[in-house]
């Protein structure tokens, strides 16, 4: 590592995590966080982000490897000795403390003066404008409202990273929405460091900077939400992060591919001629044509076998011999749309399509 | 569950729920009702006989007149003999509740924090003793702690003497800890167990040190087992009587010893009722207390 660069907010080298035997938790991650970033840990359950997050957090060591915050080794460091705060899945807030003492609990701890303590955390309930809620009890509060008080009690401390457990599953989808707003603005008006680790692919493009996809405690990619939804790295990525369909076919050259029905379309590929491949191809992204209406440029032609009415859109299922796809076709009054059993020709452009490796 | 005999097929309408209600306490009723009469029959009114004892006379005959209702019996609770087996009780019954619970609490911290098969295992341990008649294993108590006993033997074979404290407070402490330090370490054990981890993590996480988590989370989280462990063992302890019975010495009469002798040997049966009274009382109080500050717990 040069030596002018900058210290990044987490580093992590050959960061492994065995639990007994044969369980390999994280399997000798690499990773830089820089300072500043919204950072997502995204993966299906059971892969590792919550370990890594953990790890982070000193509530869990690495059997092997390196965890360095800010240039500084974190070792067997124990959690309250890292400059690093948690909010928790389900809040963790103390339920026999006031909402004040919950968030003045670390200021406490920190022997910062008690006067002080309770004007900072009083500052910090008012932030995220519960300010009359101080001499609550923590089951007196709504969800939404316990989750924005962990907040309030991670960021009173002025952390230099923020660690966040899936911050928002316990909330219902309203008020998540809101949450994601509120926590992204958040993040830029502290300017803090924020680490979440999420199974939501949809809260992780929204909120991050960048992502970071792990399976079976590996990263397999890490990117900004945007190339991750546009250049996604594997199948796994490509099917993880939003909905797709995953044609599947071989490489002819750099602009072909012969998908597994014998049609011949052109993407533009990296892939080695011969390789077996799968094309990603967004339900977005497909138009819906009738037989009569041949579109320029590549398309396929099947059968309409449903139709489901999502309000914003229109979900089709359309089979065709060998596969079924996937579209979704916004819902335009001027459009109309087809029903079940009508024969269809479906196309794309060829920017909205991308190769993966089968 | 709504009553579905009551409530049949037809619309339903205010009163028809009503009615349904109605049904459903009434057959709640009729569950607790066998219990309900065993209790009548055997608790409340033995108990209501003995209040009304209290305030009885004893006759020269040593018998009882329930004629000329008075307080006497209560007035001799004031008594310094009375006054000091009641002090004397309330004490020891004190000591037996704070080493039982020095005893358990981290005894019952290691058993929560096992996994559930060492648990499991564990507390068929503590649930041992249990499987004895109390009373043997009192007169055990007795062998162990006599003139010439393996503890005595013990003392001799490291040079420091005999030990005799058989027929000693020492000795009633000793037995009552061990025969109620189950009635700690069970609740204890319970309401540790219940504590949440994370918070305990939460407090790491929010700088708190190892010892100052126990202090502030854990300690204040497992307090309604501490004091359901504290009346569970209190209460017995204050009214023992086998124990100090077999190990306490003529000079340790406690309560329930008292008592007995008041009912069986000085046939002053106003005297032991008024106390048995006093002493449920103390009881009922503690009881109260425990419930009212369970309830603000959590």
């Amino acid at each position: 590592m040069a030596e002018e660069e900058i210290a990044a907010a987490v580093e992590l080298q050959g960061l492994t995590k065995r639990f007994g035997a044969d369980v390999t938790a994280v399997d000798s991650i690499d990773l830089r966080i820089e300072d500043g970033e919204f950072f997502a840990l995204l993966g299906p359950s059971g892969c590792g982000k919550t370990t890594t997050l953990r790890m982070i957090a000193g509530l869990e060591f690495p059997t092997e490897g390196s965890l360095r915050i800010y240039g500084e080794e974190m070792g067997t460091l124990s959690p309250n000795k890292r400059p690093v705060n948690t909010v928790f899945q389900n809040y963790a807030l103390f339920p026999h403390m006031t909402v004040l003492d919950n968030v003045a609990f670390g200021l406490r701890m920190q022997k910062v003066d008690k006067a002080e303590a309770n004007k900072r955390a009083q500052e910090a309930i008012e932030m995220v404008r519960l300010g009359q809620m101080a001499k609550r009890k923590p089951n007196q509060l709504s969800g939404g409202q316990q989750q924005r008080i962990a907040l309030a009690r991670a960021l009173v401390n002025r952390p230099k990273v923020l660690l966040l457990d899936e911050p928002l599953g316990a909330l219902d989808l309203k008020l998540r929405q809101e949450m994601q707003i509120e926590l992204k603005s958040l993040q830029r008006e502290v300017g803090i460091t924020f680490v979440f680790v999420t199974h939501d692919q949809e809260e992780a493009l929204t909120l991050s900077d960048r992502i970071a996809v792990m399976h079976d405690g590996k990263f397999l990619q890490v990117a900004s939400p945007e190339n991750m939804y546009e250049r996604p790295a594997n199948r796994f990525v490509a099917d993880f992060i939003g909905q797709t369909n995953l044609l599947e076919g071989t490489v002819e050259d750099a602009e072909t591919v012969c998908l597994a029905n014998g049609a011949r379309v052109s993407v533009a590929n990296d892939k080695a001629e011969g390789a077996k491949v799968a094309v990603s191809l967004r339900p977005e992204r497909i138009n819906v044509h009738a037989l009569d209406d041949k579109p320029d440029g590549p398309s396929l032609e099947g059968v309409v076998s449903s139709v489901t009415y999502l309000g914003t859109a229109h979900s089709y299922r359309i089979a065709m011999d060998w596969m079924e796809i996937e579209v979704r076709e916004e819902n335009r009054p001027s459009r109309g749309h087809f029903n079940a059993g009508d024969s269809v020709l479906i196309s794309w452009h060829s920017d909205g399509v991308w190769v993966v490796d089968n | 569950m709504v009553d579905t005999e009551s409530v049949n097929g037809s619309p339903v309408t205010p009163e028809l729920e009503k009615a349904a209600e109605r049904a459903d306490s009434r057959r709640g009723f009729l569950l607790a009702l066998p219990a309900l009469g065993f209790l009548t029959l055997f608790f409340a009114t033995p108990l209501v006989i003995v209040a009304i004892y209290s305030f009885a006379t004893r006759n020269r005959f040593g018998g009882t007149d329930l004629s000329g209702w008075n307080l006497d019996s209560y007035r001799r609770l004031g008594e310094p003999i009375v006054r000091d087996i009641l002090y004397r009780s309330l004490f020891l019954a004190f000591i037996t509740t704070v080493i039982c619970l020095i005893f358990a609490y981290p005894f019952s911290y290691y058993l929560a924090t096992r996994k559930e098969s060492v648990r499991n295992i564990m507390l068929v341990f503590v649930m041992i003793p249990f499987w004895t008649n109390f009373l043997v294993r009192n007169y055990a108590w007795r062998v162990l702690l006599g003139n010439g006993g393996p503890l005595s033997q013990a003392t001799e074979a490291v040079g420091l003497g005999e030990t005799s404290i058989l027929f000693t407070p020492t000795a009633v402490v000793l037995g009552l800890v061990y025969g109620y330090l189950p009635f700690m370490v069970l609740p204890l054990y319970a309401s540790i167990e219940r504590i949440d981890w994370r918070l305990v993590e939460a407090s790491r996480d929010l700088y708190a040190s190892g010892w100052t988590s126990f202090r502030k989370i854990i300690l204040p989280l497992s307090m309604p087992g501490v004091i359901a462990g504290s009346i569970l063992v209190f209460i017995p302890s204050l009214g023992a009587y086998v124990t100090p019975e077999l190990l306490g010495g003529a000079k340790t009469t406690l309560l329930g010893s008292y008592i007995v002798t008041q009912f069986l040997t000085a046939r002053n049966w106003p005297a032991g009722a008024a106390l048995s009274m006093v002493l449920m009382i103390v009881m009922l109080i503690t009881t109260i207390i425990y419930f009212r500050k369970d309830g603000k717990t959590l």
